[in-house]
C-alpha cells in the first residue's frame, strides 16, 4: 500500500503574524513545528503501512526551512520525503496549494491513499485535503476518526460529524483528512532520528512538477484576502444610574450626540 | 553542557528529554502512589530504541557506551527516578553479560534486551549487602546443570524482568573467589518471586525477593567461568555506578527546576520569593552543585568509555558526589517550596524520597569512600 501524507509546517504559537501588505502569514523568525493535526495523519500513514506493507511518502509545500518538518516525519517512521519549494509558489491560497500538492502526487504516480490533517492550526481553512481530491479527481472522506477495514481496492472508515459519525465505504485511491480522535501519535525513535538526519530530501519546483504557472502563487490564487484583523475587544459600556426618567433622557441625548 | 555533546548524543538527550516531559512526568505521581511497574513506559522506551542504547549494534542496540547510558538515565530520571529504573537497572543486569558473556550468550540475551526485555542483577541477600563476599546462595554442579538454592533480596526489577544475572557460591571454602555468575531466565523451574517491598521512594520501580529452590540452570549459562562471580560483580558495579550517579543527577536537576520555577511564582510580602537573597543564595548553591555533579558524572562515563583500566575510583566518586548532591538539593527544594514542598500534591517531596536510595544502593556512599581511599593508597604505593 503506497501512502502519501501531506503536511504543513506552522508557527509554534497561536500568535500568527500577518503581513499587512499581502495579507499572508509571516513565517520568518518564528519557531516552526508540524501542524498538530498532521501528526495524526503521519501516525495513521505509518500504522497503515505497518499493517499492509508498502511505503509512506511525506510531502510539504513551503520555504526551504520546511525541510525540518519533513525530517521530523522521517524520524517518526515515514520512508521518503519531498519538499515542494519554489519562489513561484509563494502566496498560494488553498486551491493553488492543493494544485501543487496534486501535481507532486501525480509525479509520484503510484499511490493508494492520500492522508492530510483535517486543517492547519494557522490558517484553519480545512480546504487543502478536499482540494487535492478535486485536482486528482478521486474520492475524499473528511474528518476520518477510524479506518475500520482496508484492502487493496476499498476502505471502510468512520467519519466524524457534529451529531455522531458516519460509516463510509470508498474505493481507493482516496483522500482522507483525519481528526485527532483517530490515533495517538508515537514519539520518534533514535534510529529514526539518525535516519532523518542523513536522509536525502528531494526538492521539486514548479518546473519539475510541470505546473501550469497560471495556477500557482499569489497570481494563480482565486482567493483574495482583503483584510485579516483581530476584532477589537469589546469596550466596557457606560452605566446610567438614577431615576428611570433621568436615565431615559440621558440615553436619548447620548444617542443624539453619537449619531 | 549540550554544546559538548556529539550530534548523536544530542539526539539521544533530546529524545529522552521529550519522553521524560511528555510521557513520564505526567504519570510519575500515579506510579509512585500505586507502586506499579511502568510497563507502558518500557514499551515507549523500547519503541524509541532507548532500551538498547548501550548495547553494541551487532546485537541490535545503538552502540553507545556508559556515557550514553548516563545521559539517557539522567533525562529519564528528571521525569521520575523510579520509572527510569526499569531502564537503568536493566543496564545493571545487562553489564555482566556485556562484560563477561561469550558470543553465544551475548547473541541470545543482548538482542532481547535491546528490544525491550527487562533484566535484573541479583547479588544482595539478607546477610550480604556491602559485604558481598558473604553470599549464602549456592550453586552445585550436577552434570550439565548447576542447581541454585537461596534467596536474593531487594532485587530491582525483580519479578518483572525476564533475564536475571545471579551471583551464587560454587565453592564456599574459597570465599569471594568461590562465587560464580549465572544467567537465569524467568520461567526456569525453581525460580520464584517473594515479597514485594514497600519503599520510601522509587516506588514506580519493582523491588522484590528472588527465590531459588533447586533451580536447575544449564552450564552454558555460567558467565566467564566458575569463581569469576565476585570479579564480575565488582566490574559490573564499576560500570553501573555512573548510571546511579546519573539517576541522582536527573533527580537533582528536576528539584532545582521545580524550586526555581516555584520561587518565581510564589509571592509573599508583595513580591516573588525569588527576589529574596536568602532564596537566591540557596538556588545558586543548588545550581553549582548540580552542575559540578554533572561534570563529574560525564567525566567518569567518558573515562570508562575511553577504555581506562582502573575505573573504580572515578566511578565511585561520581556515584558518591552526585547522590550526596541529589539528597542535598532535593531537601533544599522542599525547603524553598515550604509547606507546599511537604505536600504530595507538589512533586518535590517525591524527589527527596527518590534521592535517598542513590546514597545507599549499588554500594553505600560509605563503601564508595573506602573504594576511593583504597585507590588513593594503592596509587601512593605505586609512586
Amino acid at each position: 500500500m503506497d501512502i502519501v501524507v501531506c503536511i504543513k509546517q506552522v508557527p509554534n504559537t497561536t500568535q500568527v503574524k500577518i503581513n499587512p501588505e499581502t495579507n499572508t502569514l509571516m513565517r520568518e523568525g518564528v519557531e516552526c513545528v508540524i501542524n498538530p493535526f498532521d501528526t495524526y495523519a503521519i501516525e495513521e500513514g505509518i500504522r497503515l503501512r505497518e499493517k499492509m506493507g508498502g511505503k509512506v511518502t511525506v510531502l510539504t509545500m513551503g520555504p526551504p526551512q520546511a525541510e525540518e518538518a519533513l525530517r521530523e516525519a522521517i524520524a517518526l517512521g515515514c520512508d521518503d520525503a519531498v519538499l515542494l519549494t519554489d519562489r513561484k509558489f509563494a502566496g498560494s491560497d488553498t486551491w493553488a496549494t492543493s494544485y501543487v500538492l496534486s501535481r507532486a502526487i501525480k509525479k509520484i504516480g503510484k499511490f493508494d491513499i492520500v492522508i492530510c490533517g483535517k486543517q492547519a492550526s494557522d490558517g484553519d481553512t480545512a480546504q487543502v485535503g478536499p482540494g487535492i481530491s478535486t485536482h486528482l479527481d478521486i474520492p475524499q472522506v473528511t474528518y476520518v476518526k477510524k479506518v475500520e477495514s482496508i484492502d487493496k481496492n476499498n476502505a471502510r472508515v468512520e467519519r466524524m460529524t457534529e451529531e455522531g459519525f458516519e460509516i463510509i465505504d470508498t474505493p481507493l485511491p482516496c483522500v482522507f483528512t483525519v481528526v485527532k480522535e483517530i490515533n495517538e501519535p508515537r514519539l520518534p525513535s533514535l534510529k529514526g532520528k539518525m535516519r532523518a538526519k542523513k536522509a536525502e530530501i528531494a526538492k521539486w519546483n514548479a518546473e519539475n512538477l510541470n505546473c501550469d504557472f497560471d495556477k500557482i502563487g499569489l497570481d494563480g490564487s482565486p482567493t483574495r484576502v482583503v483584510k485579516i484583523f483581530t476584532p477589537p475587544p469589546r469596550q466596557g459600556g457606560v452605566m446610567l444610574t438614577g431615576d428611570v426618567s433621568d436615565i431615559v433622557d440621558k440615553l436619548v441625548s447620548e444617542l443624539k450626540n453619537e449619531f | 553542557m549540550d554544546v559538548l555533546l556529539t550530534e548523536e548524543q544530542k539526539m539521544l538527550k533530546d529524545l529522552c528529554r521529550q519522553i521524560a516531559r511528555e510521557k513520564i512526568k505526567p504519570v510519575a505521581a500515579e506510579y509512585d502512589e500505586k507502586e506499579e511497574f511502568p510497563w507502558p513506559i518500557v514499551k515507549i522506551l523500547a519503541d524509541s530504541d532507548i532500551m538498547g542504547v548501550y548495547i553494541p549494534e551487532q546485537y541490535g542496540g545503538m552502540g553507545g557506551g556508559t556515557f550514553e547510558l548516563a545521559i539517557a538515565t539522567e533525562e529519564l530520571s528528571w521525569g521520575c527516578g523510579g520509572i527510569a529504573l526499569a531502564f537503568a537497572a536493566t543496564g545493571l543486569g545487562t553489564f555482566p553479560i556485556l562484560l563477561f558473556g561469550n558470543e553465544e550468550q551475548k547473541k541470545k540475551y543482548l538482542t532481547k534486551i535491546a528490544k525491550g526485555t527487562i533484566a535484573a542483577f541479583c547479588i544482595t541477600e539478607a546477610e550480604a549487602g556491602s559485604d558481598a563476599g558473604s553470599i549464602k546462595t549456592t550453586a552445585v554442579k550436577d552434570g550439565n546443570h548447576y542447581v541454585l538454592n537461596g534467596t536474593k533480596q531487594w532485587i530491582t526489577n525483580g519479578g518483572e524482568a525476564d533475564i536475571y544475572t545471579v551471583i551464587a557460591m560454587t565453592d564456599k571454602t574459597k570465599g569471594a573467589r568461590g562465587a560464580t555468575a549465572f544467567i537465569v531466565e524467568k520461567g526456569t523451574k525453581g525460580l520464584d518471586f517473594g515479597k514485594k517491598e514497600k519503599k520510601l521512594g522509587i516506588r514506580g520501580s519493582a523491588t522484590r525477593e528472588v527465590v531459588f529452590t533447586d533451580c536447575k540452570v544449564p552450564k552454558e549459562n555460567v558467565l566467564a567461568r566458575e569463581g569469576m562471580g565476585f570479579i564480575a560483580a565488582m566490574k559490573t558495579f564499576d560500570y553501573s555506578r555512573p548510571g546511579v550517579a546519573a539517576q541522582a543527577l536527573g533527580i537533582a536537576q528536576r528539584a532545582l527546576d521545580e524550586a526555581v520555577s516555584y520561587s518565581h511564582e510564589r509571592k509573599q510580602f508583595g513580591q516573588s520569593i525569588s527576589s529574596f537573597q536568602g532564596i537566591q543564595f540557596m538556588m545558586a548553591d543548588m545550581a553549582i552543585q548540580v552542575e559540578a555533579a554533572r561534570a563529574l558524572v560525564y567525566q567518569a562515563a567518558r573515562i570508562i568509555d575511553a577504555g581506562a583500566k582502573d575505573i573504580s575510583k572515578i566511578s565511585a566518586m561520581a556515584k558518591t558526589f552526585a547522590s550526596d548532591v541529589a539528597m542535598k538539593v532535593t531537601t533544599d527544594a522542599v525547603q524553598i517550596l515550604g509547606g507546599y514542598g511537604y505536600m504530595r500534591e507538589y512533586p518535590v517531596e517525591k524527589l527527596m524520597r527518590d534521592a535517598k536510595i542513590t546514597q545507599i544502593y549499588e554500594g553505600t556512599n560509605q563503601i564508595q569512600r573506602t573504594i576511593i581511599a583504597a585507590s588513593l593508597i594503592k596509587e601512593l604505593k605505586k609512586k
